[in-house]
């Protein structure tokens, strides 16, 4: 294994390779960034077309644990940045806290998206898998005849794009484990904090699109 | 003329000639600049080829007027393109007022159509010469498209909406007609045949056939059937407005907006009639969508056409409910 | 240095980096980038076989109007994988992952790219969706056409479209990593004294590519994931009687496949602005120009997707915003055509084979452009749309553009690759042969096309035979042109005369280093003094100088 700042081959300076590190992970979040940008794309032109029962589907989503979710993934950046603070001023001992609670975080929205979806499957809200909206109001259904099937529009869209955010916490947190397990060695200095930047980097990114996520899915109509 | 020129179809409508033309044009600017590239190449290859195996080039970087040249003039060229396609196109997609209608249907792997006295024909097409002919299309799976290569004339046919085509032949004849967007095992045998006829010929031929039963009246028979005459009285006095003349009028709404009453606004209000309430009127009408075929919509439409004669209510107050 | 010494390399340097390490572990796990530009070019030589062996079959069946080779659903499975297989796993990676990821650390002065594990990952990645589209090939194939029309491919399709969506998602990632790469690479690797404007224009044709590679890819990615669910899970995205809008489709999907055809031809035009200045002996003209051309390429071609939507039921403000912006993209790869044939005003001009395949480029390249103004222009297209002119238009971009651009890099830079020269007398021969047999193969589809057979047709009325017939005489030819070139590649490579650092010779840094190169690049970093393509300030290219040879009148 490498040790502390060690000059990968390919690079000329250390400087060069920090350079080309930072580059390159705000390159792969601008894929993200398209990626992502899709799926957004297809809900903000089905929630147009179908704005009643995309409401009523919303509502149907638990906004405590989403707004819970949304406190702790804030949370997980506040600590993300003390980490990064951290690995620049030398606290090794105190950067390994962060990171730690910084994951612990990330655990804790997974776990309180696992008790989501399971609620879902409860109330036959997974798309393909005996999907059965629950019963509307005479003068809603009447807005919407086809109120089931863009209710599903709506979860489909909900599954695939909190789904994907879930899949990016993931990785997110096996980043995380390699990042701890590399501070406890002692591995970050001011002079090499690398990693610990652009996990930071990546870490935001999956915190901004939940940030957009949110909203976007949760909060439709709440007042009505 | 078809075997003479095996390089164009057969111009048979309106468009074609301009088609051709603006083609035309294409065509010789495309060989001007073709030819002037590969002349240059030539004459560079043969007035400067290495004489001596360690010789270079003059050096020369760069022109900047030179660049301003080649981009300003391929610009121009390129926006006359434009502006004529753009007409044409804009031709294509305005239809004029007083068409022959004529539905269209496609699935896989046949065209149905559909005359406007209701006589049906299959993978065939029979319209007079010099009248102009809109196609109203619609398909019952997948995208289809149909393409009348002697008309210059094309469009997709899409599950869900209505599409619409325009033209006027201008030549007699038996003209192909393709499935020209790929659906499936079938596409390419899913055409068949345009037939132009005089109009004394299309007149004769219509009235010769037995026919299927007056759209219209079918249609009157499903208004009647589905209740819709319960709601839509020929007064103003019903829970909906009343129809007689709706068709091509224009619809004040509920939102303020206004519409016009064509073929796509009375399917919507057929399948989702809360999409677009009428001024003055409730949202009261269940939704027929799920309950009717595409067949059954063309016929109500077809019978709400032939309402145009009624004369049409005054629209009711503004604030005044209906219940 | 003789090339004619008892020992097969003599004359070769002595340590490089094809005899640096042996076994199939060294090249498999190998992060340099010089090997992994050769395990591409062997995969994507292999997709470039299935999708082509297709293609003879399709022109086999269309010598007759009722087409007696393959069924009806097998021929359009043909026309499908042939699309797949040429426009995913080989058009898209065929420069910028053999070429490029050989040639753009060496042609910047650096060791490698800036991430060589991500490096290999991307082909580890290409294979794998290379694998599902096997499978998919396996397992019934594909028939929805390369475009994956809704609603056919996701609900009526009977054919293998999971796999080889999977698939082509898969390799979307490999794409997108090589574009992270090449722009990490070129904006913070490059060699002292190498600023922006000393760039090789085959550079700069790569980062503009890389942008594409970036920002296009994912949103197709997620298209085709749309498709996959709706076809497992029974989702409506795009299924009309479930409230979904089956042109929401082709927006998302031509959102991509339009940057992608430029993914697939600015890398060959990057090719093209190498080869005729070497062959001219004379800097190109208009430097700037065609940098900023490649560029000017690459955003204009993400605001035009909508053309290929014409008759798709679309406003008429849309198709003619759409219309508009597709005449603008044209300008700039004018200029850049304009530019390299005033490079070759006044050169000294040979005629070796990576010439030819770039003069063939312009010639054909200009040819399909123009046609694509045809298309661009509304009152045409709605009459040609779908139909063969639109297939003849894109061949003759991708095929006479894109290939011969891969051919004649492939030419060009062979001599560094493996170190010899192939036999050129031979090359040149192929060269004629396959810009024949293109010619005679793609040019009676325009005609076809005004008169008005559609693609992807099985079968075809009888007036249309004649054309068919020369089409597919054409197609024997070029296949001739084809194999010729895979034949005495692979004998030079054993064979072929010693080539020395800079046989032909050129102005690039990848020409200062041996050949084949060492595996860290050069024995010292360089450091550049040199203006792209300055002939008349490199006395170290052995040509001529003041007082000997004269050059061409100076202006």
């Amino acid at each position: 294994m490498h040790r502390t700042g060690e000059l990968y081959g390919q690079f000329q300076t250390l400087d060069q390779q920090r350079e080309a590190a930072s580059l390159g992970m705000w390159v792969f979040l601008i894929t993200e960034i398209m990626f992502f940008g899709g799926l957004f794309l297809a809900y903000t032109i089905n929630r147009a077309i179908y704005a009643v029962a995309f409401a009523e589907a919303s509502r149907e989503l638990n906004v405590h644990m989403g707004g819970a979710n949304t406190a702790v993934l804030i949370l997980s950046s506040f600590t993300m940045a003390m980490g990064v603070w951290c690995s620049q001023t030398g606290r090794k001992k105190l950067l390994v806290v962060f990171l730690i609670a910084t994951l612990a975080l990330g655990g804790v929205f997974l776990g309180v998206k696992y008790f989501e979806y399971a609620e879902k499957f409860h109330h036959h809200l997974v798309p393909g898998y005996d999907f059965h909206f629950p019963d509307v109001k005479p003068e809603i259904a009447a807005q919407d005849p086809y109120i089931n099937a863009h209710a599903q529009l709506f979860f489909s869209l909900y599954f695939g794009m909190t789904g994907l955010h879930a899949l990016h916490m993931i990785v997110g947190a096996g980043l995380l484990l390699w990042l701890i397990a590399q501070a406890a060695k002692g591995r970050f200095t001011p002079a090499y904090n690398t990693p610990v930047e652009i996990v930071g980097l990546y870490w935001h990114f999956v915190d901004i699109i939940w940030i957009f996520l949110f909203p976007l899915l949760y909060l439709i109509d709440r007042h009505t | 003329m078809q075997s003479q020129l095996p390089l164009l179809p057969e111009q048979a409508s309106n468009f074609a000639g301009n088609v051709d033309a603006l083609m035309l044009y294409l065509l010789i600017v495309s060989v001007f600049f073709s030819a002037l590239i590969t002349g240059v190449i030539v004459y560079c290859f043969l007035k400067f080829r290495r004489k001596h195996p360690r010789e270079i080039g003059a050096s020369i970087q760069g022109s900047v007027p030179l660049e301003a040249v080649w981009t300003v003039i391929p610009f121009l060229l390129s926006m006359l393109m434009f502006g004529w396609g753009a007409s044409i196109y804009i031709n294509y997609r305005t239809a004029p007022k007083d068409t022959l209608d004529i539905y269209v249907i496609g699935k896989q792997w046949m065209w149905k159509l559909q005359q406007p006295d209701g006589r049906r024909e299959v993978n065939e097409l029979h319209i007079p010469a010099n009248r102009s002919i809109k196609l109203i299309l619609g398909s019952e799976d997948v995208i289809h498209d149909f393409f009348v290569p002697a008309f210059r004339v094309k469009m997709d046919v899409i599950p869900g909406r209505y599409t619409t085509m325009w033209f006027r032949a201008t030549k007699t004849g038996r003209y192909h007609f393709f499935c020209s967007q790929y659906c499936g095992t079938n596409h390419a045998v899913m055409g068949g045949w345009v037939t132009v006829m005089e109009p004394a010929e299309y007149s004769a031929w219509l009235s010769g056939s037995s026919g299927e039963a007056n759209p219209a009246a079918v249609g009157a028979k499903l208004f009647e059937q589905l209740a819709c005459n319960s709601c839509h009285l020929s007064t103003d006095q019903g829970r909906g407005p009343s129809l007689n003349g709706v068709y091509g009028s224009t619809v004040k709404l509920s939102d303020g907006t206004r519409v016009v009453a064509d073929d796509a606004y009375i399917r919507e209000s057929i399948l989702n009639p809360k999409a677009k309430i009428v001024l003055g009127y409730q949202p009261l009408m269940p939704a027929f969508q799920g309950l009717v075929t595409e067949e059954q919509i063309l016929n109500l439409t077809e019978y709400i056409k032939s309402l145009q004669g009624q004369p049409a209510p005054p629209p009711p107050a503004p604030t005044a409910g209906k219940r | 240095m003789s090339p004619t010494a008892s020992s097969p390399t003599a004359g070769l340097p002595r340590a490089h980096y094809l005899n640096q390490a042996y076994g199939i572990r060294s090249w498999l796990l190998t992060t340099d980038h010089k090997r992994i530009a050769l395990l591409y070019l062997a995969t994507v030589t292999l997709f470039f076989f299935i999708g082509g062996s297709f293609a003879v079959m399709i022109r086999i069946h269309l010598l007759t109007p009722e087409g007696y080779l393959v069924t009806p659903e097998t021929y359009n499975k043909l026309f499908t994988m042939h699309g797949v297989a040429m426009i995913f796993f080989f058009l898209i990676p065929s420069i910028p992952a053999v070429l490029g990821n050989f040639l753009i650390p060496l042609m910047i002065g650096a060791k490698d790219l800036a991430f060589p594990k991500i490096n290999l990952l991307s082909w580890y990645l290409y294979i794998v969706g290379g694998a599902f589209f096997i499978y998919s090939m396996l397992t019934g194939g594909l028939d929805t056409g390369w475009t994956f029309y809704t609603p056919y491919s996701s609900i009526y399709s009977n054919s293998a479209v999971t796999p080889a969506i999977l698939g082509i998602f898969i390799n979307g990632f490999s794409s997108i990593l090589t574009g992270l790469n090449f722009v990490v690479t070129i904006h913070t690797m490059r060699a002292p004294g190498m600023t922006w404007f000393r760039l090789p224009l085959f550079v700069w044709a790569h980062y503009a590519t890389s942008i594409i590679f970036i920002l296009g890819t994912p949103v197709i990615a997620i298209a085709l994931l749309l498709v996959g669910l709706e076809r497992i899970f029974h989702i409506g995205f795009f299924n009309p009687q479930m409230g979904g809008d089956p042109v929401l489709f082709q927006h998302l999907f031509w959102f991509y496949s339009h940057p992608a055809v430029y993914i697939m031809v600015l890398p060959a035009m990057g090719v093209v602005s190498e080869v005729i200045p070497t062959f001219s002996r004379k800097a190109i003209f208009g430097y700037h120009f065609v940098a900023a051309a490649s560029l000017a390429i690459a955003v204009i071609g993400f605001l035009v997707w909508a053309h290929h939507m014409f008759v798709a039921g679309q406003s008429t403000y849309a198709a003619l915003a759409f219309s508009l912006l597709s005449f603008l993209v044209a300008i700039p790869s004018a200029v850049k055509v304009f530019n390299w044939i005033a490079t070759l005003y006044k050169g000294s001009i040979s005629y070796d084979t990576p010439m030819l395949y770039a003069l063939g480029f312009i010639g054909l390249f200009t040819i399909g452009g123009l046609t694509g103004l045809f298309l661009a222009s509304l009152g045409v297209d709605v009459h040609v749309h779908d139909t063969y002119f639109v297939v003849a238009h894109f061949h003759y971009i991708m095929v006479g553009g894109a290939i011969m651009g891969y051919l004649g890099g492939i030419h060009f830079w062979w001599p560094k690759i493996t170190g010899r020269l192939y036999p050129e007398f031979l090359a040149r021969i192929a060269a004629i042969i396959l810009f024949s047999g293109f010619n005679l193969t793609f040019f009676p589809q325009f005609i076809l096309g005004y008169l008005g057979m559609p693609r992807r047709y099985h079968t075809y009325p009888p007036e249309f035979q004649v054309l068919n017939v020369l089409s597919t005489a054409g197609a024997s030819i070029l296949a001739v042109g084809y194999l010729l070139p895979m034949l005495y590649l692979t004998w030079a490579m054993r064979y072929g005369k010693v080539a020395g650092r800079n046989p032909w010779p050129a102005t690039g840094l990848e020409w200062q280093t041996e050949s084949p190169p060492p595996t860290e690049n050069f024995d010292k970093t360089p450091e550049v003094t040199w203006e792209p393509y300055d002939f008349h300030h490199r006395p170290d290219l052995g040509l001529a100088s003041p007082g000997l040879a004269p050059a061409r009148g100076d202006d």
